[in-house]
């Protein structure tokens, strides 16, 4: 039977890992092989890493962090954050990364995503999406630019249309939920999850081990993703994977 | 010595390092004259089959292959394993090594009874041992392995089959026909199981190395 996965995501700034609240407040947190080698232990079924480096050094950085986690990890990882060309996903690939995902690059160039799922198969083209309530039109409104850009996109349709273009999975963050650990937006989970036919990661709100039943059994979620639960350690993966079998959730 | 298949399709470097985990000597090639001196081959790919099997083509790599493999074994990968069989319906129907018969076909997307599912099938999922005494599985407990393919294989031979997933249906998971063997999911990436499984392939090159070596020695003292 397929396991629901649980994936730590670690923010990574000049080749070092940090999680902010809200995308704002970086706390600087340590070495991203060594982290990525300590969630492997616990049980993750996978990891993501999010390049959040401002500079050309940091993300030239991230292909030697990519490098040298793929050396030593043996599950599966992706990387966004930045990535603007198809040159840059074909790097990021061959520097052993399983996937990549884009989110304001997708938005401003679709093509992308359609390109990259030409060349390497639309397994490793993750589609991010940062998505945020809006009380005014009652929809939730896709955000680029780690959520600092409104775009007019309404988030069920842009996930339709990314899927269509060649994404093979949609990792799909909460802006609303994001840092606030009270559970991940359910609601828009589920929908977009029987939006489309491909997996969705939700993200953004994990508090505690409950919260990751609730992605799974009411968001519909296939994966879900947190960051500084895991990495403050408020709870680990074993933890929240023992609790899931428990409920009878199908878990590696 | 290994020799991985390098026709440029895929994520040739996490393999290398998995084999560099478990102390095994490689080189990557694509050339057909170079490849020859392995003792086994891994042929790894992701992407879609037509491209991948122009490009085997365009390197002469078709012939080769099978032509090695009449002697020495060979380990498909994910799409390397697909591209084993006869044929794809991937894109237009396009015929593929040959080296184990079979069509491979994507998922349907829609269950017996009706309901919509997931593909790519993704992620983690149980594998059911269907010949455990194969020399892959050897000391192996079924475990998990990491998927992630639109198409799987739909074998003509039942007795090809080594271990299977379920994901609405059965999925043919490794396969095997004399020194050609496949594994749909990445034992590269499928943690320690993962690494068990290449291991047992490593064993069986060697064990298939030192038995040609003493069959020509053998040969020679005869002649």
């Amino acid at each position: 039977m397929l396991a629901k996965r649980i994936i730590p995501c670690l923010d990574v700034k000049e080749g070092r890992v940090v999680k902010g609240k809200q995308f704002v407040q970086l706390r600087d947190a340590g070495d991203p092989v060594e982290l990525a080698m300590y969630y492997n232990s616990e049980g993750a079924d996978e990891l993501v890493f999010l390049d959040i480096s401002a500079s050309s050094e940091g993300r030239n950085t991230m292909v030697e962090v990519v490098r040298e986690v793929a050396a030593k990890l043996n599950i599966p990882f992706t990387v966004g954050g930045g990535i603007q060309s198809l040159d840059n996903i074909k790097t990021l690939l061959r520097a052993g990364a399983d996937k990549i995902s884009l989110n304001s690059s997708a938005i401003a160039n679709p093509d992308l995503i359609t390109a990259g799922a030409d060349f390497f198969g639309c397994q490793c083209i993750v589609c991010a999406i940062d998505a945020k309530w809006n009380p005014e039109t009652g929809t939730y409104q896709v955000y680029t630019h780690g959520g600092q850009r409104a775009t007019s996109w309404d988030a069920i349709e842009w996930a339709k249309r990314a899927v269509a273009l060649g994404a093979g999975e949609i990792l799909l963050t909460s802006m609303d939920q994001d840092g606030e650990k009270s559970g991940f937006e359910l609601n828009l989970t589920q929908k977009i999850s029987e939006a489309v036919d491909v997996p969705v990661i939700a993200s953004g709100g994990a508090g505690k081990a409950s919260d990751f039943l609730d992605a799974f059994q009411m968001g519909k979620a296939d994966a879900a993703l947190a960051a500084s639960i895991f990495h403050y350690k408020e709870t680990s993966v074993a933890n929240v994977k023992s609790f899931l079998k428990q409920k009878g959730v199908a878990i590696r | 010595m290994i020799g991985i298949v390098d026709y440029g399709m895929g994520n040739l470097y996490s393999l290398s390092q998995a084999l560099k985990r478990l102390e095994q000597p490689y080189f990557i090639s694509d050339e057909p004259s170079v490849l020859e001196k392995a003792d086994g081959l891994i042929l790894p790919g992701v992407g879609a089959f037509k491209d991948a099997m122009g490009l085997l083509n365009e390197k002469h790599l078709n012939e080769f292959l099978r032509k090695f493999a009449e002697t020495k074994p060979l380990l498909g990968i994910c799409l390397g394993m697909q591209l084993l069989f006869d044929e794809s319906e991937e894109g237009s129907l396009t015929k593929g090594l040959g080296l184990i018969p079979g069509r491979v076909i994507r998922f349907s997307g829609i269950s017996d009874d009706g309901a919509r599912y997931k593909v790519p099938h993704m992620g983690w999922n149980t594998l059911e041992f269907i010949t455990p005494e194969s020399p892959l599985l050897k000391g192996l407990e079924p475990g998990f392995a990491y998927f992630v393919h639109s198409y799987y294989a739909d074998l003509e031979e039942p007795a090809t089959l080594i271990a299977a997933a379920d994901y609405y249906g059965q999925v043919p998971a490794v396969v095997g026909k004399q020194n050609v063997f496949g594994a749909q999911f990445h034992p590269e990436k499928s943690g320690l199981f993962g690494e068990a499984l290449l291991k047992n392939y490593l064993q069986l090159v060697k064990q298939n190395s030192d038995l040609l070596i003493q069959n020509q020695q053998s040969g020679k003292v005869g002649s």
